[in-house]
């Protein structure tokens, strides 16, 4: 007992209920080699390393077609939520079925052999030091409680402000969770105290510090309730338990066999009950208690009795009724701000490729795999510009950075086409595009008070200089002034042309009136949205083309 | 200590417990998870994107608007000049002066009357059209035996101060007919090959079911395009940021006129704002010269309007022109079939 696979070991070694093994005879005699436990460390180590792998590579440097948005893409609440609120399973997202299968058949084995964020909660978990208890203790600790079904108003909550378009679940999905405080606070925090090791220049986050100590608090939660995130919060696991309902296999205990000493208990990662009803919908499928069981009385089977099980997820009605309630003022209440309407913020510039303001927040799901792969660090996870809904989700600050002319990476990495994968030509207006014209960001507008050559008598047009879009939208006026010493000077005094201007924001960026610049770019004019244009017929690309003759 | 029913801990649950499970029970639980697996597969492939779209460049086709235009006639005139004090007499001659309101409403018709309603100011600054206007011209419309009466537009100031202080709710109330507020759900996109104007939004609402359109339009002097009349009134039927029309005016403004093909357009000449327009704002703007235009063909029409009533050149008037050249309408009135009466 307690070797890997052995619980399959019906279909392993011969005939169960008559149906042939499918499992060849080498594949047996090596699974029978190694304990349960220590393949599944072998898993938890691997994936743990692809996760940070696939986070680390998520640089322009290294960035070579890795499919760094795969565990997103696998994550089944990402595709079956943004399925709800747009009614499309983007590009990758197709992926997620292979999650889903091994969850009707095993139930959430994702939660306790995948999922980065649970392994790091199991690690943190054996660390602190629940592992040195007394055994009576651990036993204690491991069993279920009312608690445990907050997960499921979480997750109704966030199904129901789906239905209504407002995308929340990226606010506790783990996988969201994890790359969001990876990008925004681990990685920033790791390049502080060794400069250069993740970034060639330190990147910096808007409220980074409230990612991160919400990333401690979970961890950190580990010591008060063992896989305090797993068991109480994650609307991941809400839905794979839901969805493992119908799992063929599962733990099962023989009360023949069982002696009531609820040793089981002892290192149960889901507190899933296996010394009683198993709660199918809690157990993260790890093993522990079949290796602690000292009787041999827990196996893993497949189709045992449905009496010994308490199969669907326990959530009493009024509790539901609370999480429909939490998804309708949710998103009723961030609405009614008008934040993604007509009272919308003119620092909501959002990345190049991204959808309508409300189409946006349908699909983007928070996890700030653009904020990583930014090569300017120009994105910055909202906090309130873009409404209670919107917050960590994606905007330009071009204090920070400025979007490069020639990059589409973050709508490369955006797992569910809130930045659609658009190409450079796409995003240029170039070649076959150029009847549409550019993707605009926003529109650059001067303040004549802070530019020096408008209202203070020096020399500058850096603008110009670096406005990257051929003709140029930034260009300049010569004029001569009697300067306030009685000398004439002559100076360029620059202007915007709305219908060539781009909204890429490096004329903010390099504005040598760094604290706010003396032109800076606001959200009007952006392509993606009718309403927030600021020229007819989108900024006339027919007037460019007119300019462009002129010129020849 | 446990809890536990005594069947589990005994074991006492027939065969099920025990030694396997019945064929029959295999098959219903396997299937059951068979079936959520398919369904989760199916649904996701049929719902799966596979290709991205560019955002603000989807070539998304908006609806098409029909005619409402009635065929053309060579012995009637196109084009009807009434003067008179009173709005009613006026009108009734007006029209009378085109063949009667039954040439253009038949038994059964669904009519949309638009009247000019984007201030919320009272009647007697002229910047709307004038209620006893609208009034006289419902009434004519139901009198030739309209089915159903629709009054709709979509003010630049707040739609229910509009309508109640312009008195054009007092209208539609007296007369029992239907006034359109522009909700949000009214709007959908307009498909149009202008020259400027292409895929716009456009108050679709009183257009789903209307079988005739009559624009009832004051005329009024304009900051930006010189004068509102009869083919400006249609501005009031666009949603979405009509601000930006501004840029191109002219354009737009002859736009309309390829986007509505109206069966009757009336101008109200009564009381014409002269000044300070569009809003107006003083009595002294406001010029009486007690005339109402009436016509199938709106440039005709406007021309006339801005030569005879706001008493300016036409030259200047760019939007006439562009519509002229299109061969959207007749800017020389004088060579269409007119009729001038006295009430």
């Amino acid at each position: 007992m307690g070797y890997f696979l052995s619980p399959l070991r019906g279909w392993v070694e011969g005939k169960r209920n008559g149906f042939p093994a499918p499992i060849p005879q080498v594949f047996s005699q090596f699974c029978h080699a190694m304990k349960t436990r220590t393949v599944r460390r072998i898993a938890q180590v691997f994936f743990f390393s692809l996760f940070l792998f696939f986070v680390f590579v998520t640089d322009l440097r290294y960035l070579k077609g890795y499919p760094v948005s795969l565990f997103l893409e696998l994550d089944p609440l990402v595709s079956f939520a943004t399925a709800i609120t747009t009614h499309t399973v983007y590009l990758g997202l197709l992926w997620s079925l292979l999650l889903i299968i091994p969850t009707l058949l095993f139930g959430r084995i994702f939660c306790n052999w995948i999922c980065p964020y649970g392994i790091l909660h199991h690690f943190i978990g054996w660390l602190m030091g629940k592992r040195r208890a007394e055994e009576r203790e651990r036993i204690e600790a491991n069993r279920y409680k009312k608690l445990y079904s907050l997960k499921y108003v979480i997750l109704i909550g966030m199904i129901v402000a789906a239905v209504f378009g407002s995308l929340q679940i990226g606010w506790l999905d783990p996988i969201c969770l994890f790359h969001r405080s990876m990008t925004a606070a681990i990685l920033p925090m790791l390049n502080l105290f060794f400069p250069s090791s993740v970034y060639v220049r330190q990147y910096f986050h808007a409220g980074a510090w409230v990612i991160g100590f919400l990333l401690v608090f979970l961890v950190g939660m580990n010591v008060v309730i063992p896989r305090f995130f797993c068991r109480v919060l994650c609307p991941l696991g809400a839905f794979l338990g839901t969805l493992s309902t119908v799992a063929l296999w599962r733990i099962d205990r023989d009360p023949h066999k069982c002696v009531d000493c609820d040793l089981c208990l002892k290192s149960c990662e889901g507190a899933s009950d296996p010394h009683t009803q198993l709660r199918k919908s809690e157990c993260f499928v790890c093993f522990n208690c079949i290796e602690d069981c000292p009787e041999d009385a827990i196996s893993f089977k497949f189709m045992p009795p449905l009496q010994r099980e308490i199969a669907a997820p326990v959530v009493p009605g009024r509790r539901a009724f609370l999480g429909t309630l939490l998804g309708l003022t949710f998103y009723a209440f961030g609405r009614a701000s008008g934040a993604s309407d007509r009272n919308y913020d003119k620092k909501v510039i959002r990345p190049p490729g991204s959808v309508e303001e409300k189409d946006f927040l349908e699909r983007c799901i928070k996890c700030d795999q653009c904020l990583r792969t930014c090569p300017t660090n120009v994105l910055q996870p909202a906090l309130l510009e873009s409404g209670l809904e919107g917050i960590w989700t994606p905007i330009l600050n071009m204090k920070l950075g400025y979007c490069e002319v020639n990059c589409t990476l973050c709508g490369q990495v955006c797992p569910t086409g809130a930045i659609q994968r658009i190409t450079i030509e796409e995003k240029t207006g170039l070649g076959p595009f150029a009847g549409e014209g550019p993707i605009r960001l926003g529109t650059a507008f001067f303040d004549h008070g802070r530019c020096l050559p408008w209202a203070m008598e020096t020399p500058c047009v850096v603008c110009e200089e670096v406005c990257p879009v051929s003709p140029k939208a930034i260009y300049s006026r010569e004029v001569t002034i009697t300067k306030r010493d009685g000398n004439p000077i002559t100076l360029r005094r620059p202007y915007v042309d709305p219908a060539l201007c781009i909204g890429c924001g490096i004329c903010e960026h390099e504005c040598p009136v760094t604290d706010e610049a003396a032109i800076r770019v606001t959200a009007v004019g952006e392509t993606r949205s009718r309403d927030r244009r600021l020229l007819m017929d989108g900024g006339v690309t027919s007037a460019v083309r007119d300019l462009e003759k002129r010129q020849r | 200590m446990k809890s536990e029913p005594d069947e589990i801990k005994t074991g006492k649950s027939g065969d099920a417990a025990e030694g396997g499970i019945s064929r029959r029970e295999f098959l219903v639980r396997a299937g059951a998870t068979g079936a959520f697996l398919a369904g989760a597969a199916a649904g996701g492939y049929a719902l799966w994107q596979p290709k991205h779209f560019v955002p603000g460049f989807e070539s998304e086709k908006g609806l098409q608007l029909p005619s409402y235009a009635l065929e053309p006639n060579k012995t009637l005139p196109s084009l009807a000049i009434a003067h008179g004090a009173d709005h009613d007499k006026t009108i009734r001659a007006a029209i009378g002066a085109l063949g009667g309101m039954s040439r253009f409403i038949r038994k059964g018709d669904v009519v949309m009357i638009k009247p000019n309603v984007a201030f919320d100011t009272p009647p007697a600054l002229a910047a709307t059209t004038h209620p006893e206007t609208l009034r006289a011209v419902a009434k004519l419309v139901l009198e030739a035996g309209a089915a159903r009466v629709f009054i709709a537009d979509n003010p630049i100031n707040s739609p229910a101060g509009c309508f109640l202080k312009s008195g054009l709710r007092q209208v539609a109330d007296d007369l029992n007919v239907d006034l359109l507020y522009p909700e949000s759900g009214s709007f959908a996109p307009l498909q149009l090959d202008g020259e400027v104007l292409r895929n716009w939004t456009f108050f679709h609402e009183p257009f789903k079911k209307a079988t005739k359109v009559i624009g009832v339009a004051p005329c009024k002097d304009h900051n930006l395009c010189h004068a509102s009349m009869t083919m400006k009134n249609w501005y009031g039927l666009l949603g979405g940021r009509r601000s930006q029309f501004h840029q191109y005016i002219h354009s737009i403004v002859s736009d309309f006129a390829l986007m509505m093909k109206p069966t009757l357009v009336v101008l109200d000449g009564m009381n014409v704002l002269m000044k300070n327009g569009p809003t107006g704002g003083r009595l002294s703007d406001v010029k009486p010269m007690n005339m109402v235009v009436a016509g199938t063909d709106m440039v005709a029409v406007d021309s006339y309007g801005y030569t005879h009533l706001l008493e300016r050149d036409l030259a200047e008037l760019t939007y006439i022109h562009k519509a002229h050249d299109r061969g959207l309408g007749n800017k020389n009135w004088k060579d269409t079939l007119y009729k001038e009466v006295q009430a």
